[in-house]
């Protein structure tokens, strides 16, 4: 078995190139002795299976960041018998340093200059021939994105994979890279000679963009205004998706599943149906959302401009701690927290990746919208309730920046926020494809077991013991409400309404089904009425604002731990919103009653 | 006018935070932690080199320049790192070189 590692600086189209390479066969694992998750795949080349490795966009080897400490790690513990390292040809005078070090290391590599479409524009040209001879390895002019010179790339990849009979590993990397004067003294030598570099300005559309977008007066509105429209269009369709695909699983679960397993024991085909098929239907229905999300996000990204968002929002977001990017995926988390949580990615740093992930299930969904909606259509007036509904939004916002302002101390951004803000690009149909294909599959790989396993028990709890009425005060989950009295009737929440928040565990959308069944009614028009008649408006009130707050969604914890890689952090995400929730819904539902109402 | 890239380094009279937009400056001192040092030094800022003010953000946000062919976002206090000496109004591109 080869090993090939991928090594580039961030905005080179390194992950294009990969997605090329491996034909999007590639999916996110572990690797031992490294703290984050590394895209690999494993791919016949010239009749030897190699194992190829992506590794984090880093721009020096020197490990000063988490990504180039771990690639420090992946060299100095893994052999490798090829490193393909990909630069940006048309910034080649900063990032041949990389080439550089690689080459000093004396690591077996390839030197691929993509994005060789773009070098012209910016007045760049390199000779391939004199700069191989300068490092001491191949070097292929290549576009990643549109294929030109892409099969050239692969044969001499092949070819020197051939060469090189025994992998290379490098101890003590950091020690053996040459010092800076050394360095800059080679690298000018180079590019004097083999790099022609011509007085010309920025290409002149980026110029004239940002002109426009980064505007000092125009540039907050229009980022606005095209974050509501990209909203709007990854949820306008993928809403309704989520529902016809939840309703077609019923539908096949009524007409044949129900049916075919009539003969079977009741509870067993509860437990198969009501648990087992629901908790797969749960994870499928995130499919449509998140394959959307990472279409929109694979444009925003690609092109340039969530690094401009977050020049634009950052005076504000670093007072929280955060920056412009959080920002972009805590809106988003507006429709659904999960894929926002899983766009974190981007951000490299950990504690401003946490932060942020700490912040966005405070982003009221789309699955509490609707809880929101019915309850206040049912309990408050035609006039009052979109006030009330407008109140959540603002309450949501608040919890928000209070969380976010709470624990920037905890989670310190070590990383200096110095970010490249690239030429737009538009990605091509397929860059954005396999983007989406690659995040549904990562959310399925490392989400669906919790998820299932989350909405299985709560199943359980709600139909244990088998003698119980289904979701009443004789089952497990009645009998917790009523252990948890002590502690929500304070809020105004009764024994009824605590087992509705277990079911708002599972998903938040659940609520109300689990309203239905717990109040035994039919239809959500029964239901409004006969909620009317047991609690009050103060009591609604409190338990949307619990609602709102509490644990997010199984879904959400379960991209939380994953993403995280933490189980503690999942757990703190859990305490921290439940502990939020139950201050405010006592706030709120005690000074009501002080006040009168 | 400052002459560009002069051998002994002079003191740097100004900040890159405080460059005007559209002006250019060469850069004469990166005094930053070795994280901000290293990472000034990857994306292209090196002594003797011209740096370009693009814009500035509002509320003493960050601030978007050139350097080379790349442009990068850094915050006003990371910019404060940077010493140079203005060259003034001029679309002079890599005229230090």
């Amino acid at each position: 078995m080869k090993r090939i590692a991928v090594l580039g600086m961030p905005n080179t189209g390194k992950s294009t190139f990969f997605n090329r390479f491996t034909g999007a066969t590639a999916s996110i694992g572990n690797w031992a002795g490294v703290t984050v998750d590394l895209m690999m795949a494993t791919l016949t080349i010239g009749e030897l299976s190699t194992e190829v490795i992506d590794l984090p966009g880093i721009y020096d080897l020197r490990g000063f960041s988490e990504d180039e400490a771990v690639v420090q790690q992946f060299l100095q513990s893994t052999p490798v018998d090829l490193v393909i390292i990909i630069l940006n040809t048309a910034q080649i005078d900063r990032q041949l340093s990389l080439a550089l070090q690689v080459k000093h290391l004396q690591l077996p590599a390839v030197l691929l200059l993509n994005m060789a479409d773009e070098a012209p524009k910016f007045g760049v040209s390199v000779d391939a021939d004199k700069l191989a001879v300068h490092l001491q390895m191949p070097v292929v002019p290549l576009s990643a994105k549109y294929g030109h010179g892409y099969e050239a790339a692969v044969i001499t990849i092949t070819q020197t994979l051939q060469h090189f009979a025994q992998p290379t590993l490098v101890a003590n990397v950091a020690d053996r890279l040459m010092d800076e004067v050394a360095l800059t003294t080679e690298l000018d030598v180079i590019l004097a000679d083999a790099v022609h570099m011509a007085d010309r300005d920025q290409e002149a559309l980026t110029t004239h963009l940002d002109h426009v977008l980064l505007h000092p007066i125009l540039g907050l509105p229009l980022f606005f205004v095209l974050m509501f429209a990209l909203f709007q269009l990854v949820y306008s369709l993928g809403t309704p998706l989520q529902g016809w695909l939840g309703a077609g699983l019923d539908q096949f679960k009524a007409v044949a599943l129900e049916p075919a397993l009539a003969v079977w024991p009741p509870f067993l085909q509860g437990f198969l149906l009501g648990g087992l098929y629901d908790g797969i239907g749960t994870v499928v229905a995130f499919i449509p959302v998140i394959g959307l999300f990472f279409l929109a996000m694979a444009v925003i990204e690609d092109s340039g401009y969530l690094a401009r968002s977050a020049f634009l929002m950052d005076a504000f977001m670093e007072r929280l701690g955060l920056d412009g990017r959080s920002f972009v995926m805590a809106l988003m988390g507006f429709g659904c927290n999960v894929p926002a949580i899983m766009g974190t990615r981007v951000m490299r740093s950990p504690g401003l990746r946490l932060l942020s992930m700490l912040v966005i299930p405070f982003s009221l969904c789309s699955a509490r919208l609707n809880v929101f909606i019915f309850i206040s259509t049912a309990l408050f007036a035609p006039r009052t309730a979109p006030l009330v509904l407008f109140s959540l939004y603002l309450l949501s916002f608040a919890a928000a920046i209070v969380t976010a302002a709470l624990f920037k101390g905890q989670f310190p951004n070590q990383d200096p926020l110095v970010l490249e803000l690239p030429p737009y690009r538009f990605p091509t149909l397929s860059q954005m494809l396999v983007r989406a294909w690659c995040e549904v599959k990562h959310f399925l790989r490392w989400s669906n077991r919790f998820i299932i396993a989350g909405v299985v028990g709560v199943w359980l709890l709600t139909h244990l013991p088998t003698t119980a009425p289904p979701a009443s005060d004789q089952t497990l989950a009645g009998m917790i409400g009523q252990v948890f009295q002590p502690l929500l009737a304070p809020l105004g929440i009764d024994a009824q309404l605590t087992i509705a928040l277990l079911f708002g565990f599972v998903a938040k959308e659940v609520v109300l089904g689990g309203l239905a069944v717990i109040y035994g009614t039919a239809t959500e028009a029964n239901l409004g009425g006969t909620l009317a008649q047991h609690i009050d408006w103060v009591q609604a009130y409190s338990f949307m604002l619990f609602t709102l707050l509490y644990v997010p969604c199984l879904s959400t914890v379960a991209v939380l731990k994953s993403e995280a890689k933490s189980t503690r952090f999942a757990l703190l995400a859990v305490a921290w919103s439940l502990g939020l929730a139950w201050f405010s819904s006592l706030v709120f539902y005690q000074g009501a009653r002080a006040l009168g109402f | 006018m400052p002459m560009p890239m002069p051998t002994p380094t002079p003191t740097p009279t100004e900040h890159l935070a405080y460059l005007k937009p559209g002006h250019t400056a060469t850069i004469l001192t990166m005094d930053a932690s070795p994280g901000l040092y290293h990472r000034l030094l990857a994306l292209g800022f090196r002594h003797g080199r011209q740096v370009k003010m693009l814009r500035r953000s509002w509320w003493s946000g960050p601030v978007h320049v050139r350097v080379g062919t790349t442009e990068v976002m850094l915050r006003r206090h990371d910019a404060q790192r940077i010493g140079i000496a203005p060259l003034g109004h001029a679309s002079a591109y890599g005229a230090g070189e």
